[in-house]
Protein backbone atom coordinates (compact mmCIF):
# COMPACT_ATOMS: atom_id res chain seq x y z
CA UNK A 1 0.00 0.00 0.00
CA UNK A 2 1.24 3.48 -0.53
CA UNK A 3 -0.10 6.94 0.67
CA UNK A 4 0.70 10.47 0.33
CA UNK A 5 3.09 11.33 3.25
CA UNK A 6 3.65 15.53 4.27
CA UNK A 7 6.79 15.65 6.53
CA UNK A 8 7.11 19.40 7.64
CA UNK A 9 10.56 21.05 7.91
CA UNK A 10 11.33 19.76 11.39
CA UNK A 11 11.16 16.38 10.46
CA UNK A 12 13.94 17.24 7.50
CA UNK A 13 16.04 18.97 10.47
CA UNK A 14 15.60 18.47 14.20
CA UNK A 15 13.06 15.93 14.62
CA UNK A 16 14.88 13.05 12.26
CA UNK A 17 14.26 10.57 14.92
CA UNK A 18 10.40 11.12 14.44
CA UNK A 19 10.49 10.77 10.17
CA UNK A 20 13.14 7.85 10.32
CA UNK A 21 11.90 5.86 12.61
CA UNK A 22 8.15 6.19 11.04
CA UNK A 23 8.89 5.56 7.51
CA UNK A 24 11.08 2.48 8.19
CA UNK A 25 8.12 1.03 10.56
CA UNK A 26 5.76 1.51 7.75
CA UNK A 27 7.73 -0.24 5.49
CA UNK A 28 7.80 -3.37 8.00
CA UNK A 29 4.38 -3.00 8.11
CA UNK A 30 4.12 -2.69 4.35
CA UNK A 31 2.96 0.89 3.83
CA UNK A 32 5.36 2.92 1.95
CA UNK A 33 4.99 6.49 2.70
CA UNK A 34 5.48 8.62 -0.70
CA UNK A 35 6.88 12.26 -0.01
CA UNK A 36 5.44 15.05 -2.08
CA UNK A 37 7.76 15.37 -4.67
CA UNK A 38 6.71 19.40 -4.28
CA UNK A 39 5.78 20.81 -0.42
CA UNK A 40 6.36 23.86 1.49
CA UNK A 41 6.30 24.90 5.53
CA UNK A 42 2.59 23.87 6.62
CA UNK A 43 2.66 27.45 8.24
CA UNK A 44 3.35 26.15 11.74
CA UNK A 45 0.33 27.83 13.57
CA UNK A 46 -2.78 28.03 12.43
CA UNK A 47 -4.26 31.88 12.23
CA UNK A 48 -7.23 32.31 14.40
CA UNK A 49 -7.93 35.82 13.24
CA UNK A 50 -11.15 35.42 11.04
CA UNK A 51 -9.61 37.90 8.01
CA UNK A 52 -6.25 36.61 8.13
CA UNK A 53 -6.33 34.22 5.55
CA UNK A 54 -3.10 35.00 3.82
CA UNK A 55 -1.66 32.59 6.91
CA UNK A 56 -3.72 29.60 5.42
CA UNK A 57 -2.12 29.95 1.76
CA UNK A 58 0.87 27.74 2.83
CA UNK A 59 -1.02 24.46 4.27
CA UNK A 60 -3.78 25.13 1.51
CA UNK A 61 -0.82 25.05 -0.91
CA UNK A 62 0.41 21.50 0.62
CA UNK A 63 -3.12 20.33 -0.01
CA UNK A 64 -3.11 21.62 -3.64
CA UNK A 65 0.59 19.44 -3.90
CA UNK A 66 -1.43 16.52 -2.88
CA UNK A 67 -5.02 17.02 -4.95
CA UNK A 68 -2.31 17.03 -7.75
CA UNK A 69 -1.20 13.77 -7.82
CA UNK A 70 -4.32 12.70 -7.49
CA UNK A 71 -4.04 11.83 -3.40
CA UNK A 72 -7.32 11.37 -1.71
CA UNK A 73 -5.21 10.88 1.41
CA UNK A 74 -2.05 12.94 2.76
CA UNK A 75 -0.87 10.91 6.18
CA UNK A 76 1.66 13.62 7.60
CA UNK A 77 3.29 12.81 11.85
CA UNK A 78 4.30 16.04 13.05
CA UNK A 79 1.23 17.33 15.61
CA UNK A 80 1.87 21.11 14.77
CA UNK A 81 1.46 19.92 10.71
CA UNK A 82 -1.49 18.14 11.33
CA UNK A 83 -3.16 20.58 13.20
CA UNK A 84 -2.30 23.66 10.58
CA UNK A 85 -3.23 21.22 7.25
CA UNK A 86 -6.70 20.06 8.82
CA UNK A 87 -7.32 23.31 9.87
CA UNK A 88 -6.75 25.02 6.85
CA UNK A 89 -8.50 21.94 5.05
CA UNK A 90 -11.54 22.57 7.03
CA UNK A 91 -12.20 26.15 5.86
CA UNK A 92 -11.46 25.51 2.28
CA UNK A 93 -14.24 22.75 2.66
CA UNK A 94 -16.47 24.46 4.96
CA UNK A 95 -16.32 28.36 4.73
CA UNK A 96 -17.06 29.32 0.83
CA UNK A 97 -16.32 33.09 1.03
CA UNK A 98 -12.69 32.47 2.47
CA UNK A 99 -12.30 29.53 -0.17
CA UNK A 100 -13.53 31.84 -2.85
CA UNK A 101 -11.02 34.48 -1.35
CA UNK A 102 -8.03 31.88 -1.14
CA UNK A 103 -8.45 30.22 -4.49
CA UNK A 104 -8.44 33.58 -6.30
CA UNK A 105 -5.51 34.59 -4.51
CA UNK A 106 -3.45 31.36 -5.35
CA UNK A 107 -4.64 31.68 -9.13
CA UNK A 108 -1.43 30.06 -10.68
CA UNK A 109 -2.93 26.76 -8.89
CA UNK A 110 -5.59 24.55 -9.39
CA UNK A 111 -8.80 25.54 -7.07
CA UNK A 112 -9.04 23.54 -4.15
CA UNK A 113 -12.14 22.43 -2.01
CA UNK A 114 -10.99 20.48 0.31
CA UNK A 115 -10.64 17.15 -1.81
CA UNK A 116 -7.67 15.52 -0.02
CA UNK A 117 -8.29 14.19 3.79
CA UNK A 118 -5.41 15.02 6.57
CA UNK A 119 -4.43 11.93 8.41
CA UNK A 120 -2.50 11.55 11.28
CA UNK A 121 0.07 8.52 10.74
CA UNK A 122 -1.62 7.41 14.21
CA UNK A 123 -5.10 7.46 12.58
CA UNK A 124 -3.70 5.66 9.60
CA UNK A 125 -1.73 3.00 12.05
CA UNK A 126 -5.61 2.32 13.49
CA UNK A 127 -7.76 2.19 10.61
CA UNK A 128 -5.77 1.13 7.81
CA UNK A 129 -2.86 -0.82 8.92
CA UNK A 130 -5.00 -1.85 11.99
CA UNK A 131 -3.71 -2.73 15.71
CA UNK A 132 -3.88 -6.45 14.78
CA UNK A 133 -1.31 -6.39 12.35
CA UNK A 134 0.27 -4.13 14.35
CA UNK A 135 0.78 -6.93 16.91
CA UNK A 136 1.33 -9.50 14.51
CA UNK A 137 4.43 -7.56 13.45
CA UNK A 138 5.99 -7.07 16.98
CA UNK A 139 9.16 -8.95 17.07
CA UNK A 140 10.13 -7.56 20.25
CA UNK A 141 7.33 -6.48 22.72
CA UNK A 142 7.85 -3.94 25.50
CA UNK A 143 7.01 -5.85 28.19
CA UNK A 144 6.08 -3.85 30.78
CA UNK A 145 7.81 -1.19 29.98
CA UNK A 146 5.39 1.44 31.52
CA UNK A 147 5.07 4.67 29.32
CA UNK A 148 3.00 7.91 29.12
CA UNK A 149 1.29 8.71 25.86
CA UNK A 150 1.54 12.73 25.41
CA UNK A 151 -1.19 14.52 23.21
CA UNK A 152 -0.76 18.19 24.14
CA UNK A 153 -2.89 19.89 22.33
CA UNK A 154 -2.79 19.74 18.45
CA UNK A 155 -3.70 16.51 18.10
CA UNK A 156 -6.95 16.64 20.15
CA UNK A 157 -7.38 20.51 19.82
CA UNK A 158 -9.90 21.77 18.44
CA UNK A 159 -12.69 18.75 18.68
CA UNK A 160 -13.42 18.88 14.81
CA UNK A 161 -9.48 17.80 14.19
CA UNK A 162 -9.03 15.98 17.38
CA UNK A 163 -7.43 12.39 16.46
CA UNK A 164 -9.79 10.94 19.40
CA UNK A 165 -12.95 12.02 21.15
CA UNK A 166 -12.46 15.51 22.90
CA UNK A 167 -11.29 15.22 26.23
CA UNK A 168 -10.44 11.62 26.45
CA UNK A 169 -8.31 10.53 23.58
CA UNK A 170 -7.30 6.72 23.93
CA UNK A 171 -5.67 6.05 20.52
CA UNK A 172 -2.11 6.64 22.02
CA UNK A 173 -2.87 3.89 24.79
CA UNK A 174 -4.23 1.59 22.32
CA UNK A 175 -1.15 2.09 20.37
CA UNK A 176 0.85 1.15 23.39
CA UNK A 177 -0.85 -1.65 23.85
CA UNK A 178 -0.23 -3.19 20.38
CA UNK A 179 3.85 -3.06 20.69
CA UNK A 180 3.60 -4.38 24.31
CA UNK A 181 3.61 -1.65 26.97
CA UNK A 182 1.45 -0.66 29.45
CA UNK A 183 0.22 2.40 29.07
CA UNK A 184 -0.04 4.92 32.35
CA UNK A 185 -2.60 7.01 32.86
CA UNK A 186 -2.14 10.54 34.24
CA UNK A 187 -2.55 14.22 34.82
CA UNK A 188 -1.41 15.87 31.97
CA UNK A 189 -1.54 14.14 29.01
CA UNK A 190 -3.47 16.85 27.29
CA UNK A 191 -2.01 19.76 28.81
CA UNK A 192 -0.05 22.07 26.60
CA UNK A 193 3.45 22.21 26.50
CA UNK A 194 3.94 26.01 26.68
CA UNK A 195 4.33 26.17 22.83
CA UNK A 196 6.14 28.75 21.47
CA UNK A 197 5.99 31.04 25.00
CA UNK A 198 9.19 29.05 25.50
CA UNK A 199 10.86 32.06 23.53
CA UNK A 200 8.79 35.40 25.04
CA UNK A 201 7.62 33.90 28.59
CA UNK A 202 9.98 31.05 29.26
CA UNK A 203 8.75 30.39 32.78
CA UNK A 204 5.05 30.09 32.17
CA UNK A 205 6.43 27.50 29.50
CA UNK A 206 9.02 25.69 32.10
CA UNK A 207 5.69 25.85 34.41
CA UNK A 208 3.62 23.93 32.19
CA UNK A 209 6.04 21.50 31.08
CA UNK A 210 6.64 20.79 35.26
CA UNK A 211 2.86 19.60 35.63
CA UNK A 212 3.10 17.30 32.12
CA UNK A 213 6.60 15.53 33.48
CA UNK A 214 5.43 16.04 37.58
CA UNK A 215 2.28 14.13 36.99
CA UNK A 216 3.94 11.65 34.83
CA UNK A 217 6.85 11.08 37.61
CA UNK A 218 3.97 10.49 40.13
CA UNK A 219 1.92 8.15 38.25
CA UNK A 220 5.70 5.98 37.83
CA UNK A 221 6.47 5.88 34.12
CA UNK A 222 9.40 4.60 32.80
CA UNK A 223 8.97 6.45 29.63
CA UNK A 224 6.86 8.97 27.64
CA UNK A 225 5.95 9.38 24.32
CA UNK A 226 5.27 12.65 21.65
CA UNK A 227 4.32 13.00 18.24
CA UNK A 228 5.12 16.94 18.35
CA UNK A 229 8.96 18.39 17.96
CA UNK A 230 8.06 21.42 19.93
CA UNK A 231 6.39 19.30 22.71
CA UNK A 232 9.79 17.41 22.35
CA UNK A 233 11.92 20.59 22.34
CA UNK A 234 9.94 22.01 25.79
CA UNK A 235 10.06 19.07 27.68
CA UNK A 236 13.82 17.58 27.05
CA UNK A 237 14.92 20.79 26.94
CA UNK A 238 13.21 22.20 30.90
CA UNK A 239 13.87 18.48 31.92
CA UNK A 240 17.27 19.58 33.83
CA UNK A 241 16.71 22.74 35.35
CA UNK A 242 13.27 21.46 37.07
CA UNK A 243 15.72 18.10 38.12
CA UNK A 244 18.05 20.80 39.78
CA UNK A 245 15.20 22.99 41.05
CA UNK A 246 14.00 19.87 42.70
CA UNK A 247 10.57 20.36 40.54
CA UNK A 248 10.56 16.65 39.49
CA UNK A 249 12.40 14.04 41.03
CA UNK A 250 13.58 12.54 38.08
CA UNK A 251 13.94 12.47 34.59
CA UNK A 252 11.44 10.97 32.28
CA UNK A 253 12.48 9.31 29.07
CA UNK A 254 11.31 10.93 25.96
CA UNK A 255 10.25 8.94 22.91
CA UNK A 256 8.45 9.42 19.40
CA UNK A 257 6.04 6.88 19.37
CA UNK A 258 7.44 6.19 16.13
CA UNK A 259 10.80 4.86 17.91
CA UNK A 260 9.19 2.94 20.20
CA UNK A 261 7.15 1.27 16.89
CA UNK A 262 10.52 0.83 15.09
CA UNK A 263 11.50 -0.74 18.31
CA UNK A 264 9.02 -3.58 18.96
CA UNK A 265 8.89 -3.98 15.28
CA UNK A 266 12.33 -5.26 15.67
CA UNK A 267 14.10 -2.61 13.42
CA UNK A 268 17.62 -1.93 13.27
CA UNK A 269 18.86 0.76 15.42
CA UNK A 270 19.82 2.86 12.65
CA UNK A 271 16.14 3.43 11.72
CA UNK A 272 15.52 4.78 15.36
CA UNK A 273 18.25 7.89 14.91
CA UNK A 274 18.00 7.35 19.17
CA UNK A 275 21.63 9.57 18.84
CA UNK A 276 19.13 12.79 18.59
CA UNK A 277 17.20 11.73 21.73
CA UNK A 278 18.50 12.19 25.27
CA UNK A 279 20.72 9.99 26.72
CA UNK A 280 17.97 8.96 29.80
CA UNK A 281 16.17 7.30 27.07
CA UNK A 282 18.68 5.44 25.00
CA UNK A 283 19.98 4.13 29.14
CA UNK A 284 16.58 3.15 29.80
CA UNK A 285 16.11 0.95 26.30
CA UNK A 286 19.25 -0.81 27.05
CA UNK A 287 18.38 -1.45 30.52
CA UNK A 288 15.66 -3.47 29.26
CA UNK A 289 17.53 -5.61 26.75
CA UNK A 290 15.09 -3.47 24.09
CA UNK A 291 18.47 -1.84 22.29
CA UNK A 292 22.49 -2.72 22.22
CA UNK A 293 23.53 0.80 20.67
CA UNK B 1 21.65 50.00 -34.13
CA UNK B 2 22.63 48.62 -37.27
CA UNK B 3 22.71 50.45 -40.68
CA UNK B 4 22.19 47.37 -42.49
CA UNK B 5 19.57 45.34 -43.27
CA UNK B 6 19.59 41.77 -45.24
CA UNK B 7 16.70 42.57 -46.43
CA UNK B 8 17.85 45.60 -48.64
CA UNK B 9 14.16 47.60 -47.60
CA UNK B 10 14.70 49.29 -44.80
CA UNK B 11 17.40 52.29 -45.12
CA UNK B 12 19.56 53.37 -42.69
CA UNK B 13 17.52 54.86 -39.88
CA UNK B 14 20.10 56.48 -37.08
CA UNK B 15 21.62 60.12 -37.05
CA UNK B 16 22.23 61.98 -34.81
CA UNK B 17 21.47 61.19 -31.18
CA UNK B 18 18.29 59.81 -31.57
CA UNK B 19 16.80 57.13 -34.19
CA UNK B 20 14.61 58.21 -37.59
CA UNK B 21 12.37 55.61 -38.50
CA UNK B 22 12.28 54.89 -42.01
CA UNK B 23 9.19 55.44 -43.48
CA UNK B 24 5.93 53.33 -43.19
CA UNK B 25 7.78 51.54 -40.05
CA UNK B 26 5.43 50.56 -37.69
CA UNK B 27 5.55 51.91 -34.13
CA UNK B 28 3.33 51.07 -30.66
CA UNK B 29 2.69 53.27 -28.13
CA UNK B 30 4.06 52.02 -25.11
CA UNK B 31 3.66 54.05 -21.12
CA UNK B 32 7.29 54.21 -19.41
CA UNK B 33 6.84 55.57 -15.50
CA UNK B 34 3.74 56.62 -16.83
CA UNK B 35 4.30 58.90 -19.90
CA UNK B 36 3.45 57.54 -23.30
CA UNK B 37 5.98 57.03 -25.77
CA UNK B 38 5.63 55.73 -29.90
CA UNK B 39 8.11 53.26 -30.20
CA UNK B 40 8.88 50.53 -33.51
CA UNK B 41 7.12 47.42 -32.73
CA UNK B 42 9.95 44.81 -32.53
CA UNK B 43 12.00 46.41 -30.50
CA UNK B 44 13.08 45.11 -26.88
CA UNK B 45 11.70 47.03 -23.75
CA UNK B 46 15.34 48.47 -23.24
CA UNK B 47 15.89 49.43 -27.18
CA UNK B 48 12.55 51.09 -27.23
CA UNK B 49 13.55 53.32 -23.93
CA UNK B 50 17.07 54.26 -25.92
CA UNK B 51 14.89 54.88 -28.84
CA UNK B 52 12.63 57.11 -27.07
CA UNK B 53 15.58 58.88 -25.15
CA UNK B 54 16.60 57.41 -22.28
CA UNK B 55 20.25 56.60 -21.83
CA UNK B 56 21.21 53.71 -19.10
CA UNK B 57 23.71 54.53 -16.75
CA UNK B 58 22.93 51.71 -14.37
CA UNK B 59 20.22 49.23 -15.34
CA UNK B 60 21.81 47.92 -18.52
CA UNK B 61 24.74 45.99 -18.46
CA UNK B 62 25.08 42.20 -20.55
CA UNK B 63 22.29 43.12 -22.84
CA UNK B 64 21.98 39.28 -23.30
CA UNK B 65 19.85 38.08 -20.13
CA UNK B 66 22.30 37.01 -17.99
CA UNK B 67 23.64 40.21 -15.76
CA UNK B 68 20.27 40.73 -13.99
CA UNK B 69 21.03 44.33 -14.19
CA UNK B 70 17.80 45.68 -16.02
CA UNK B 71 15.00 43.57 -14.08
CA UNK B 72 11.30 45.27 -15.49
CA UNK B 73 7.95 45.16 -14.44
CA UNK B 74 5.20 45.88 -16.40
CA UNK B 75 1.07 45.70 -16.77
CA UNK B 76 -0.80 45.55 -19.49
CA UNK B 77 -3.98 47.22 -20.70
CA UNK B 78 -7.09 46.53 -18.91
CA UNK B 79 -5.07 43.32 -17.06
CA UNK B 80 -4.70 43.33 -13.40
CA UNK B 81 -1.61 41.23 -13.49
CA UNK B 82 1.58 42.45 -13.09
CA UNK B 83 4.27 41.04 -15.45
CA UNK B 84 7.83 40.55 -15.08
CA UNK B 85 10.79 40.36 -17.35
CA UNK B 86 14.39 41.47 -18.57
CA UNK B 87 14.11 44.67 -20.53
CA UNK B 88 17.01 43.70 -23.04
CA UNK B 89 14.69 39.90 -23.43
CA UNK B 90 11.68 41.44 -23.40
CA UNK B 91 9.62 42.73 -26.60
CA UNK B 92 7.26 45.45 -26.22
CA UNK B 93 3.59 44.94 -26.84
CA UNK B 94 1.42 47.65 -27.69
CA UNK B 95 0.23 49.95 -23.84
CA UNK B 96 2.58 48.42 -21.94
CA UNK B 97 3.32 50.46 -18.71
CA UNK B 98 6.44 49.67 -17.52
CA UNK B 99 9.31 51.06 -15.26
CA UNK B 100 12.62 49.52 -14.35
CA UNK B 101 13.47 48.29 -10.80
CA UNK B 102 17.59 48.33 -11.63
CA UNK B 103 18.14 47.74 -7.89
CA UNK B 104 16.27 46.73 -4.68
CA UNK B 105 17.37 46.86 -1.05
CA UNK B 106 18.01 43.36 0.31
CA UNK B 107 20.20 42.84 2.98
CA UNK B 108 23.26 40.37 2.58
CA UNK B 109 24.77 38.55 4.97
CA UNK B 110 28.22 38.64 6.24
CA UNK B 111 30.02 35.46 6.62
CA UNK B 112 33.08 33.93 5.91
CA UNK B 113 32.48 30.79 4.17
CA UNK B 114 35.50 28.95 5.46
CA UNK B 115 34.59 29.26 8.55
CA UNK B 116 30.65 28.00 8.43
CA UNK B 117 29.15 24.68 8.89
CA UNK B 118 27.67 23.63 5.92
CA UNK B 119 23.80 23.15 7.48
CA UNK B 120 20.37 24.82 7.46
CA UNK B 121 21.34 26.24 10.96
CA UNK B 122 23.92 28.22 9.49
CA UNK B 123 21.70 29.82 7.13
CA UNK B 124 18.98 30.08 9.73
CA UNK B 125 21.39 31.95 11.65
CA UNK B 126 22.37 34.60 9.23
CA UNK B 127 18.99 34.48 7.24
CA UNK B 128 16.66 34.83 10.28
CA UNK B 129 13.66 35.90 8.13
CA UNK B 130 13.32 33.19 6.43
CA UNK B 131 10.75 31.86 8.67
CA UNK B 132 8.65 34.98 7.96
CA UNK B 133 7.56 33.30 4.59
CA UNK B 134 4.04 32.47 4.01
CA UNK B 135 4.41 30.77 0.71
CA UNK B 136 2.62 33.72 -0.89
CA UNK B 137 4.27 32.29 -4.28
CA UNK B 138 4.81 35.82 -5.10
CA UNK B 139 8.84 35.32 -5.57
CA UNK B 140 8.02 32.69 -8.24
CA UNK B 141 5.84 34.65 -9.81
CA UNK B 142 8.02 37.54 -10.40
CA UNK B 143 11.63 35.53 -11.20
CA UNK B 144 12.13 36.80 -14.98
CA UNK B 145 13.73 33.47 -15.24
CA UNK B 146 11.05 30.95 -14.03
CA UNK B 147 13.27 29.92 -11.29
CA UNK B 148 10.49 28.39 -8.85
CA UNK B 149 11.73 30.47 -5.57
CA UNK B 150 8.93 29.20 -3.11
CA UNK B 151 10.54 25.53 -4.13
CA UNK B 152 13.90 26.87 -2.79
CA UNK B 153 12.96 28.90 -0.08
CA UNK B 154 10.99 25.52 0.99
CA UNK B 155 14.05 23.55 0.61
CA UNK B 156 16.42 25.21 2.66
CA UNK B 157 13.66 25.16 5.45
CA UNK B 158 14.00 21.65 5.50
CA UNK B 159 17.53 21.72 5.34
CA UNK B 160 18.16 20.35 1.60
CA UNK B 161 20.78 22.53 0.63
CA UNK B 162 21.94 20.70 -2.38
CA UNK B 163 18.23 20.69 -3.88
CA UNK B 164 18.13 24.97 -3.14
CA UNK B 165 21.71 25.16 -4.87
CA UNK B 166 19.92 23.15 -7.98
CA UNK B 167 16.73 25.26 -7.76
CA UNK B 168 17.84 28.40 -7.72
CA UNK B 169 20.88 27.56 -10.47
CA UNK B 170 19.61 29.82 -13.24
CA UNK B 171 19.20 32.80 -10.54
CA UNK B 172 20.99 36.13 -12.01
CA UNK B 173 20.45 37.98 -8.75
CA UNK B 174 18.24 40.91 -10.36
CA UNK B 175 15.82 41.21 -6.57
CA UNK B 176 12.53 40.91 -8.46
CA UNK B 177 11.91 38.14 -5.69
CA UNK B 178 12.67 40.43 -2.66
CA UNK B 179 10.64 43.05 -4.69
CA UNK B 180 7.52 41.13 -4.13
CA UNK B 181 8.01 39.43 -1.00
CA UNK B 182 5.41 39.38 1.95
CA UNK B 183 7.65 38.19 4.96
CA UNK B 184 10.72 40.69 3.49
CA UNK B 185 13.31 37.96 2.69
CA UNK B 186 15.95 38.68 0.30
CA UNK B 187 15.55 35.29 -1.23
CA UNK B 188 18.47 35.44 -3.55
CA UNK B 189 21.23 36.84 -1.70
CA UNK B 190 19.76 33.26 0.71
CA UNK B 191 19.98 31.07 -2.36
CA UNK B 192 23.59 32.56 -3.11
CA UNK B 193 24.63 31.27 0.54
CA UNK B 194 23.25 27.75 0.06
CA UNK B 195 24.97 27.47 -3.44
CA UNK B 196 28.38 28.55 -1.84
CA UNK B 197 27.82 26.09 0.98
CA UNK B 198 26.98 23.41 -1.62
CA UNK B 199 29.92 24.37 -4.14
CA UNK B 200 32.20 24.67 -0.78
CA UNK B 201 31.26 21.58 1.14
CA UNK B 202 28.71 19.24 -0.40
CA UNK B 203 29.37 18.63 -4.07
CA UNK B 204 31.84 15.87 -4.83
CA UNK B 205 35.67 17.79 -5.77
CA UNK B 206 36.67 17.17 -9.50
CA UNK B 207 39.84 15.56 -9.15
CA UNK B 208 41.52 16.36 -12.25
CA UNK B 209 40.87 20.32 -11.52
CA UNK B 210 42.28 19.90 -7.99
CA UNK B 211 45.70 18.54 -9.73
CA UNK B 212 45.75 21.13 -12.44
CA UNK B 213 45.27 24.09 -9.85
CA UNK B 214 48.30 22.39 -8.03
CA UNK B 215 50.56 22.46 -11.07
CA UNK B 216 49.72 25.74 -11.86
CA UNK B 217 50.60 26.88 -8.43
CA UNK B 218 53.03 24.63 -8.03
CA UNK B 219 54.61 26.78 -11.30
CA UNK B 220 54.50 24.34 -14.16
CA UNK B 221 52.95 26.61 -16.95
CA UNK B 222 55.54 29.66 -15.16
CA UNK B 223 58.20 29.05 -17.58
CA UNK B 224 55.65 28.77 -20.47
CA UNK B 225 54.27 31.70 -20.10
CA UNK B 226 57.32 33.79 -19.68
CA UNK B 227 58.60 32.56 -23.09
CA UNK B 228 54.96 33.38 -24.26
CA UNK B 229 55.14 36.81 -23.13
CA UNK B 230 58.96 37.61 -24.41
CA UNK B 231 57.97 36.27 -28.19
CA UNK B 232 57.42 39.05 -30.77
CA UNK B 233 54.55 39.50 -32.95
CA UNK B 234 55.90 37.52 -35.55
CA UNK B 235 57.01 34.37 -33.56
CA UNK B 236 53.58 34.49 -31.73
CA UNK B 237 51.71 34.38 -34.91
CA UNK B 238 53.99 31.21 -36.47
CA UNK B 239 53.44 29.65 -33.61
CA UNK B 240 49.43 30.52 -33.53
CA UNK B 241 49.11 29.34 -37.03
CA UNK B 242 50.90 26.28 -36.53
CA UNK B 243 49.64 24.97 -33.55
CA UNK B 244 48.14 21.41 -33.12
CA UNK B 245 44.63 21.02 -33.44
CA UNK B 246 42.19 18.48 -32.62
CA UNK B 247 40.11 17.82 -35.48
CA UNK B 248 36.52 19.07 -35.26
CA UNK B 249 34.88 16.01 -35.30
CA UNK B 250 37.40 13.79 -33.39
CA UNK B 251 35.35 11.77 -31.18
CA UNK B 252 35.81 12.64 -27.35
CA UNK B 253 39.20 10.90 -26.14
CA UNK B 254 40.62 9.67 -29.30
CA UNK B 255 43.15 12.90 -30.27
CA UNK B 256 46.16 13.40 -28.32
CA UNK B 257 48.47 16.52 -29.79
CA UNK B 258 52.32 15.35 -30.81
CA UNK B 259 53.25 17.92 -28.40
CA UNK B 260 52.93 16.83 -24.65
CA UNK B 261 54.51 19.24 -22.33
CA UNK B 262 51.40 21.56 -22.21
CA UNK B 263 49.40 18.84 -20.68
Amino acid sequence: MKVSYYPGCTLKTKAKNLEESAISSMTALGVELEELPRWNCCGAVHSLAEDDLIHHVAPVRDLIRAMERGSSRLVTLCSMCYNTLARANRIMREDEVKRKTINEFMREEKDYRGEVEVVHFLNFLRDEVGWEKVVERVKRPLDGLRVAGYYGCTLVRPREVAIGPPGHPEILDEFLRAIGAVPVDYAGSNLCCGSYQIVANPEAAVDAVSRILGGAVGAGVDAMVISCPLCEFNLSGSQKGLLEDGRISREVPLFYFTQLLAVALGLEEGACRFDLNDRVAVDLLRSRNLVHC
Amino acid sequence: MSDRCECGVVQQVATGDRAILPEGAKTIPIYVMGKRYEVPETLTIMKAMEYAGFKFLRGAGCRGGICGACPTVYRKEGDYKLYFGLACQTVVEPNMYLAQIPFYPANRAVYEIEEIEPSGEAIYALYPELFRCVACNNCTKACPMGVEVLDYISAIKQGDIAKAAQLSFDCIQCGLCASRCMGELPQYHIAQLARRIYGRYIQPGADHLKRRVEEIEGGKYDEMLDRLTRMSHGELEKLYKEREREPDLAPPGTWMPKETQYL
